[in-house]
């Protein structure tokens, strides 16, 4: 099982997908281009403070709205390790195993604040000071998903091509 | 026991008839609709997947409605690459500035009754309008179906939404649906499908069921299910005893059921800046306005229209309010310039845009800056999603829209 450590940047409620990316980003050419306005209409600082490695903690309901992919391409590229919320919209929840990114549901939202430290074991706990939270397991089929890196490589590898 | 409206169009695709709540399936898709804004990033993967054709182009459908007309330079690279791959590909369904994708797919008979239909947008569940599961997906999973025609999916809880009776006079779909997204609040109804039943809906339009079919992502579902009826089967151009099929058994078993009385409901707005945040006109009452707009996949239908010229006939709207009105589709636009309504609203001092995405997807045609109102009849009003953060936009009814045009603040139809 895998391990890591972060810093933590803590959000709200309701995150939509227009607050990740604003749709009058969405046309430019690459993801790297849009990757700086993320969180702009509520935290326009956060992009330029994120590391890689960190993780996002928020409350209910996170990527509510659009199905804008670039919502979790964006927080991929900033090197979010992962996001941990108390829900997840579908549409996001879908879109961000289809690319890669790791999402846990939890209420740690109810304990922590900006700028702890957390450890992750993945399928197994959330420890945040000397507190374990339990990680219930995703479905077979979106761990294929994930394990394969993706879709785009999941694909890749049924049509012969990895 | 028996099977809810999303169990039996599941199990009708799937052929396995005991499809329940819970299990993953997968499913044969029946249709899919991209639209501009993501066609070239559904390209790129689709390429990148390995996939050369698409596994039926008659299933494809391209709409551009976004990006139309254009706003910025860039946005012409989208329709360079969607140009390329109708061509490419042999696609026959493809509109250009024909309106916007929500309003297309079921009104050119693309989503039916009984379908299943995935579209790059999450205002996907419209088509439940006409009893078609249709929702939402990003742009990798659209290549992996237009390289394979299959796509998984978690069959659905079903929430029962039942209203009965006769709304009040000023009331419409949109204040109905507002109340009960406020009720559920943003997240109520995640990865569940809604049901609505009861006389109230149908007595309703097909075009009011999609007023609530629209929003109902607005509460997290996964779709937003209208039982197809006399004016469903006309509306799609289908014989209503081919789609008999399409209904719950009676003794399906719902997660939950929630019942309204249809006489209770009154004029309704979201507030900034969340879809939830549900209060009655008359509490707002006064809240001056510098913009309305009137229009979208929500409520720019002939009937929206209609109830705003009548509102506005003869009259000027106020003076310092910039009045936009945005028919959902061609056909709609060239039907209310038949009806006098796009005349009479012109003569009001209402601004008549092409038909599409314009102004509700914040990108052109009336975006707004910090500490101006808009009151708007689209579907959400996310902070930023007109404009600056610094907006206040207020989402309501065609007849709240046309009556706080001509008062110039927050007003429901007397």
């Amino acid at each position: 099982m895998s391990s890591f450590t972060g810093k933590i940047w803590v959000l709200g409620d309701d995150i939509d997908t227009d607050i990740i990316i604003p749709t009058e980003y969405l046309a430019l050419p690459t993801v790297d281009d849009m990757k700086k306005y993320a969180f702009s209409p509520l935290r326009p600082e956060l992009a330029g403070q994120i590391q890689s490695g960190d993780i996002i903690v928020a409350g209910k309901n996170f990527g509510c709205g659009s199905s804008r992919e670039q919502a979790p391409e964006i927080i991929k590229h900033l090197g979010v390790a992962c996001v941990i919320a108390k829900s997840f919209a579908r549409i996001f929840f879908r879109n961000s195993i289809n690319n890669g990114l790791l999402l846990i549901e939890s209420d740690l939202y109810d304990h922590v604040k900006e700028g702890d430290e957390i450890s992750v074991t993945l399928g197994e706990s959330i420890e945040h000071d000397g507190v374990s939270y339990p990680i219930s397991p995703l479905p077979k089929n979106l761990t294929d998903i994930l394990e394969a890196g993706g879709l785009v490589k999941a694909m890749q590898k049924r049509n012969g091509l990895i | 026991m028996g099977q809810t409206l999303i169990e039996k169009i599941i199990s009708h695709n799937t052929g396995d008839a005991s499809v329940r709540p819970g299990q993953i399936v997968t499913v044969n898709v029946d249709r899919v609709m991209i639209h501009d804004i993501f066609i070239p990033f559904v390209v790129e993967k689709f390429r990148e997947m390995g996939f050369t054709k698409v596994w039926d182009p008659d299933k494809v459908v391209l709409i551009y409605d976004h990006l139309v007309p254009t706003s910025a330079v860039e946005d012409v690279r989208h329709f360079k690459i969607g140009d390329a791959f109708v061509k490419e590909q042999g696609l026959t369904h493809f509109h250009r500035a024909d309106g916007i994708c929500h309003q297309l797919m079921p009104e050119m008979g693309y989503a039916r009754p009984g379908q299943i239909v995935f579209g790059t947008d999450s205002h996907t569940t419209t088509y439940g309008c006409v009893g078609c599961f249709s929702s939402g997906i990003g742009y990798t999973e659209m290549a992996s179906i237009l390289g394979t025609g299959e796509m998984w999916c978690r069959v659905p809880e079903t929430i029962r939404i039942e209203i009965d009776g006769d709304l009040p006079k000023g009331v419409y779909a949109k204040d109905v649906i507002l109340t009960v997204i406020g009720d559920l609040r943003a997240d109520g109804a995640t990865y569940k499908s809604l049901e609505f039943s009861g006389s109230c809906v149908e007595k309703m339009s097909v075009s009011s069921r999609m007023t609530m079919s629209n929003m109902s992502i607005e509460c997290g579902a996964k779709c937003a299910l209208f039982v197809p009826d006399e004016k469903t089967a006309a509306f799609s151009g289908v014989s209503l005893e081919s789609v008999s099929w399409v209904k719950p058994d009676p003794d399906a078993h719902y997660e939950r059921v929630i019942y309204y009385n249809a006489a209770d409901f009154v004029p309704v707005v979201a507030c900034p800046s969340q879809v939830d945040n549900i209060h009655p006109v008359s509490e707002k009452a006064g809240v001056k306005v510098d913009e309305v707009f009137l229009g979208s996949c929500t409520n720019g239908r002939l009937e929206d229209l209609a109830v705003a010229a009548r509102i506005l006939k003869g009259k000027k709207i106020a003076p310092y309010v910039n009045m936009i009105v945005t028919p959902a589709s061609r056909s709609i636009y060239r039907e209310a310039i038949k009806a006098g309504y796009i005349e009479t609203l012109a003569e009001a001092g209402a601004m008549i845009t092409q038909p599409g995405c314009g102004l509700c997807c914040g990108r052109a045609g009336g975006i707004l800056t910090d500490g101006e109102t808009v009151l708007a009849t689209n579907n959400r009003n996310f902070l930023g999603r007109m404009g600056t953060s610094g907006v206040n936009i207020y989402l309501g009814s065609p007849a709240t829209a046309a009556m706080t045009a001509l008062t110039g603040v927050i007003t429901a139809e007397a």
